[in-house]
């Protein structure tokens, strides 16, 4: 199982708390964890990725192993602790103001 | 017993307000979808507790959301908003052409007959439809590939569709209103568009009576009388007595008339509500006076009203959906400013009373007149 971690209004809108686990096959890419999230959690369609283009919404940025690879490519694997479910793929929100 | 809900979207969530006929005492709840931005709530007049709520977010772009129990409950819908064909460009605020983006829905306009039929006003403008309460949204396309549609551009907000009105007396008649492209009608159901300008006199443009690129700010029509429109332009209040095919100023003896709302009395065809507002650079109250400008003879001829407003040091807006009456015999009105409040008249403008004083900006005000039994909207 892949850990994602939602923003707090992400959480909110699929009405869940804490981290949100789902299945993936492999191989373990943004693409493929984003794709099972939303299989998952319809109402994410479209406010982390665009719904046409798949790419990446402008303030949204992904983390994971304190790395920032929002802009590795959607098919590069993901680190391995986060295929192993030991680490989370963070969806975090960029800072800009409230 | 009849019963009053104001549906109002705000900066930061939605609020339901509830009360009975006397509306003396309100029921505050929310904020629904807390953080995100609600540009309009409104319910439908078929189902009043189906209600449509557009709610979006810089971050998280756009949801949709919908009601079967009044607001009670919500639940997100399809929020897929694709532009029919190659989207093509607009002009930029520089005049150079731009790429047609989603950015957000500004107004939902509920069917007049059908719950699950429901039309979304967007940014960049087009207008939406979903025949399957909100699932699903298909472009009347024919409206933004009219040829003027490279001609249209972004007022300061953005460039929206902001007004939807549909023809109680027509199935095929529909008006919109777009900043600033300017009005359009159709009479074949969303197929063909026709600009309806004419009369419109805009300095910032080029030629300043041209087709389109008038900056429309909202427009308000009484159900009984459906070929008599009103509207607050950037400067000007206009009024056309033939469907829009030619508009007259009515602004008259207004103190300014810059303004986003306009709104009719719910039983006086001829009584129209206006916020005037300073100037296009000054988005606040002539002289820190809050007032409502009300005419009972269809335009020229205003009356201030300003009993219960504030009226010193007052600088906040009113944002052009921010305004409605209800039904009731004595007619409410009801709006909402920047600055979080929501004030109330119970007798069509006479008197006023805040029903809320800080709630984030408001940015959408819409009431449900809900009698007992028999439940009528407006």
């Amino acid at each position: 199982m892949i850990r994602v971690e939602l923003p707090a209004h992400l959480r909110t809108l699929a009405g869940v708390k804490g981290e949100v686990m789902v299945d993936v096959a492999e191989p373990v890419t943004q693409r493929s964890v984003l794709g099972a999230l939303e299989a998952k959690y319809p109402m994410l369609r479209g406010t982390i990725r665009d719904h046409g283009t798949l790419e990446r919404r402008a303030f949204l940025r992904f983390f994971a192993c304190e790395e920032d690879l929002s802009h590795e490519l959607p098919d590069a694997l993901l680190p391995e602790a986060v295929a192993m479910g030991k680490e989370p793929l963070l969806v975090i929100g960029a800072i800009a103001g409230g | 017993m009849s019963k009053v809900r104001l549906l109002v979207g705000t900066r930061k969530g939605a609020f339901v307000l509830t009360s009975d006929g006397k509306r003396e005492k309100w029921d505050v709840s929310g904020p629904h979808f807390a953080g995100w931005e609600i540009y309009h709530v409104k319910g439908s007049p078929v189902d009043p507790n189906r209600l449509y709520a557009s709610q979006s977010s810089g971050w998280f772009g756009q949801v949709m959301q919908r009601s079967n129990d009044g607001g009670k409950t919500w639940e997100a819908m399809g929020n897929k908003f694709v532009y029919d064909g190659v989207a093509g460009t607009h002009q930029w605020y520089d005049g150079t052409p731009h790429p047609w983006e989603f950015k957000r829905a500004w107004h939902l306009e509920p069917s007049l007959t059908n719950a699950d039929e429901v039309y979304a006003g967007v940014e960049d403008a087009a207008l939406f439809r979903s025949v399957d309460g909100g699932q699903n949204w298909e472009e009347l396309s024919g409206l933004r590939k009219h040829g003027s549609g490279p001609h249209w551009q972004p007022g300061a907000g953005g460039m929206c569709l902001h007004t939807i009105i549909l023809d109680p007396s027509d199935p095929k008649r529909i008006f919109i209103a777009i900043s600033a492209a300017g009005a359009f009608r159709t009479d074949d159901g969303g197929k063909t568009w026709l600009p309806i300008n004419k009369g419109l006199r805009s300095q910032f443009l080029p030629d300043q009576d041209a087709e389109v690129g008038h900056c429309v700010h909202h427009m308000a029509m009484h159900p009984s009388r459906p070929g008599v429109l009103f509207m607050q332009k950037h400067w000007d209040v206009m009024r056309s007595d033939n469907a829009g095919d030619s508009w007259h100023e009515v602004s008259g003896n207004l103190p300014t008339d810059f303004g986003f709302v306009i709104d009719v009395h719910a039983h006086e065809p001829e009584t129209v509500f206006v916020v005037p507002i300073k100037s296009d650079s000054e988005h606040y109250p002539l002289d820190g006076k809050l007032q409502v400008y009300r005419s009972r003879s269809g335009g020229n001829e205003w009356e201030a009203l300003t009993k219960g407003l504030p009226q010193k040091d007052c600088y906040v807006n009113v944002l052009r959906d921010a305004m409605a009456v209800d039904s009731l015999d004595s007619c409410g009105v009801y709006f909402g400013t920047t600055g979080g409040q929501v004030y109330g008249s119970s007798d069509a403008g006479d008197s006023w009373a805040p029903i809320v004083r800080d709630l984030p900006a408001v940015l959408s005000v819409e009431v449900q007149t809900l009698h007992s039994g028999s439940p009528t909207l407006i």
